[in-house]
């Protein structure tokens, strides 16, 4: 355990250090530099400016000052957008936002998501099935971005039922979270239907059906244990699909979050804000997967970890 | 029914049998060691010729009514997409001065947009471009996931391990951030190198766009690794079957090993990898194009023309509306497609 744990952390830290190198290279990769998109300075200006922010050095020795400095929690400091705030103080400002809409998707798109997997399972093959399974295929299939202004079209703008903008009142968290819970959720769906089904053929549950247990404390009772494991594997890529969809749902509902301002700072080139926002998430998604697949030993002790990873 | 149908197989019907026949069956007659005749040769032909892997798949998808519904609906989107531009006289980038922001009428279909150009003909256009970006972004993939895959687990020990690490490392990283980073960065960078460059290269790069190149190289890079997972998996499987034991004792090499015996055994679930892959890749074109992104002016996409839309999306919501209903119907025919073709070539995973 110990060591599969050791073995998945060096991993990760391998994955993070990796991300890191190659956003730093990419973003050195853009010709021109942050100084020269405005107006041309005076070359003497443009010298003094990079010695100041160690541009001058050659590009291995850059590489290595940032990551000295991203190890002490410095990401360096916005060249334009909220010109020389750090980036670790804006990300601190803006996560919050983003994670309090995330996790209720979260929640919510594992609590409803189950659930449908588990109904669908149970009608096997009539037509609540055939109706959820329309729902979750057509879930998947559709891109978040038509989600979220179809609802807001109608639901914001035609009815007038919700507000449109920003996060005042908890009414105007109903629309967001839902367009960026619908596309887990039916996933989930999805999951959760099959490996109920793969469950149900189990002989325990036979035991159980021969005890007289009704049907329905079978599905929601013996066989969901067994059943939810997938989903939880699935925790760590949900992770990584609610933040990026965030990237959407904020820039649709003018949400001031982590997702909208780093679309904002691609359009505006902000390069140490967008190095700063994808290594900070991609960070924080390694590491939740990281956290999943250690949970997913301690719930399932059948699953033999040294076998490697769980994915 | 099914007992006559059954019995309906004997050769002789049960009532009229020959007992001297059957007595004397072991018993030479004249006629036996005469050779056979051309028509007597004939009637030892099975007469139902044998189905094929690939008649056989395709008698299958023939029944799944909901895949051929999908194959049909994406043809016609296919036939929307590369067809129908031919039947008006303006392009997707033409302005028509005096026709700016015209509602859908019976010249303009699809209305107009703010620089007068015929949103129908866009529409056409935005389709074409997301449907070449699914299918190279799948045949790169393709391409790379499954020679890396079946060189990792024909190989396997040292090589495969070394070969999968790498995998694992890819896999873990958040795949969709790099994509943007990537295509962020390389597209100022492919811009200058198109400009700047003479080569024949860059100049047939160019015409598609630095914008599509930088979604391509990002695809390239990152998600060949659940294709190559899959086809390591069924090599491993394959290399130890007999047929591949004969080949290498006859002195085939690896290649024609790899080329003759197991990559035609994993065929069935390479196309169906494969055609899964290609809706995929245009749920992320258009999620690129969305954030601003990927496909940018004067190409564009219906991902972008929905972005392009978002700004009037009360006043003009058709605009927003039709491409946004365009992919979906797009991308949900083919996952179902995928699904069908999958039920097809591998009936063992039908559940």
């Amino acid at each position: 355990m110990i060591k599969f744990i050791a073995k998945r952390v060096a991993q990760a830290l391998v994955v993070i250090l990796l991300i890191t190198c190659l956003t730093f290279l990419l973003m050195n990769l853009v010709p021109g530099g942050p100084f020269l998109s405005e107006k041309n300075p005076p070359p003497q200006v443009l010298a003094a400016m990079e010695a100041k922010y160690g541009l001058d050095k050659p590009v291995p020795v850059q590489l290595k000052n940032y990551i000295v400095h991203m190890v002490q929690g410095d990401f360096g400091v916005s060249l334009k957008m909220q010109k020389n705030r750090p980036v670790t103080t804006i990300i601190m400002e803006m996560f919050p936002i983003s994670a309090k809409v995330g996790v209720i998707a979260l929640v919510g798109a594992v609590l409803i998501g189950v659930p449908i997997g588990c109904i669908a399972a149970y009608n096997r093959g009539n037509w609540v099935d055939s109706g959820l399974r329309i729902v979750t295929t057509l879930g998947v299939s559709i891109p978040g971005f038509v989600v979220a202004t179809v609802l807001l079209i109608f639901l914001g703008s035609m009815l007038k039922l919700l507000p449109t903008i920003g996060l005042t009142s908890w009414q105007s968290y109903i629309m967001p979270c839902f367009s960026l819970a619908f596309y887990p959720m039916c996933y989930i769906g999805r999951l959760a239907r099959s490996s109920m089904l793969d469950v149900i053929n189990q002989e325990y549950i036979r035991t159980a059906r021969a005890k007289g247990v009704p049907a329905i404390s079978i599905v929601f009772k013996h066989a969901l244990r067994n059943a939810v494991i997938p989903v939880l594997t699935y925790l760590g890529p949900l992770t990584a699909s609610i933040l990026t969809g965030g990237f959407v749902v904020e820039t649709v509902f003018n949400i001031p979050g982590l997702g909208r301002y780093f679309v904002q700072s691609i359009m505006n080139r902000d390069y140490p804000i967008i190095m700063g926002t994808t290594i900070f998430l991609a960070t924080f998604i390694v590491t939740m997967t990281l956290v999943v697949d250690i949970l997913y030993k301690v719930v399932d002790p059948r699953i033999d970890l040294a076998k490697g990873g769980s994915r | 029914m099914r007992i006559q149908k059954f019995f309906g197989f004997f050769p002789f019907p049960t009532w009229q049998i020959d007992v001297d026949a059957v007595l004397g069956h072991g018993d030479f007659r004249e006629d036996d060691f005469i050779k056979a005749d051309a028509a007597e040769k004939e009637s030892f032909i099975e007469t139902k010729a044998s189905l094929s892997y690939w008649q056989d798949a395709w008698r299958r998808l023939k029944k799944n009514k909901v895949a051929m519904v999908s194959l049909v609906i994406v043809i016609l989107l296919i036939l929307f997409a590369f067809i129908g531009p031919l039947f008006f006289e303006n392009d997707y980038t033409t302005q028509v001065r005096g026709d700016e922001n015209i509602d859908p009428s019976w010249d303009y279909p699809f209305g107009t947009d703010n620089l007068g150009r015929d949103l129908l003909v866009r529409t056409m256009f935005g389709t074409r471009i997301s449907l070449i970006v699914g299918i190279a972004a799948s045949l790169i993939v393709l391409v790379i996931g499954s020679i890396y895959g079946a060189i990792s687990g024909y190989f396997g020990g040292r090589v495969d391990d070394v070969m999968m690490r790498l995998v694992e490392l890819i896999y873990s990283i958040p795949e969709i951030l790099v994509v943007l980073l990537l295509s962020t960065a390389l597209k100022p960078g492919l811009q200058e190198w198109f400009n700047t460059s003479d080569t024949a290269i860059a100049k047939v790069l160019s015409t598609l766009g630095a914008s599509l190149i930088a979604i391509f190289i990002a695809f390239g890079i990152l998600y060949w690794v659940s294709m190559a997972r899959i086809i390591r998996g069924q090599v491993l499987m394959l290399k130890e079957q007999e047929y591949v034991t004969a080949a290498k004792a006859l002195g085939a090499s690896s290649s024609r090993v790899i080329k003759r015996h197991i990559l035609p055994n994993c065929i069935g679930q390479i196309i169906v990898m494969t055609c899964l892959q290609i809706p995929s890749a245009i749920f992320l074109e258009s999620f690129l194009s969305f954030l601003g992104v990927g496909v940018s002016a004067p190409l564009t996409s219906l991902g972008s023309m929905a972005s392009d839309a978002l700004g009037g999306m009360y006043t003009y919501t058709y605009r927003l509306m039709i491409p946004a209903a365009i992919l979906s119907l797009l991308i949900l025919s083919l996952n179902l497609f995928g699904d069908g073709l999958r039920d097809a070539l591998d009936p063992r995973l039908k559940k």
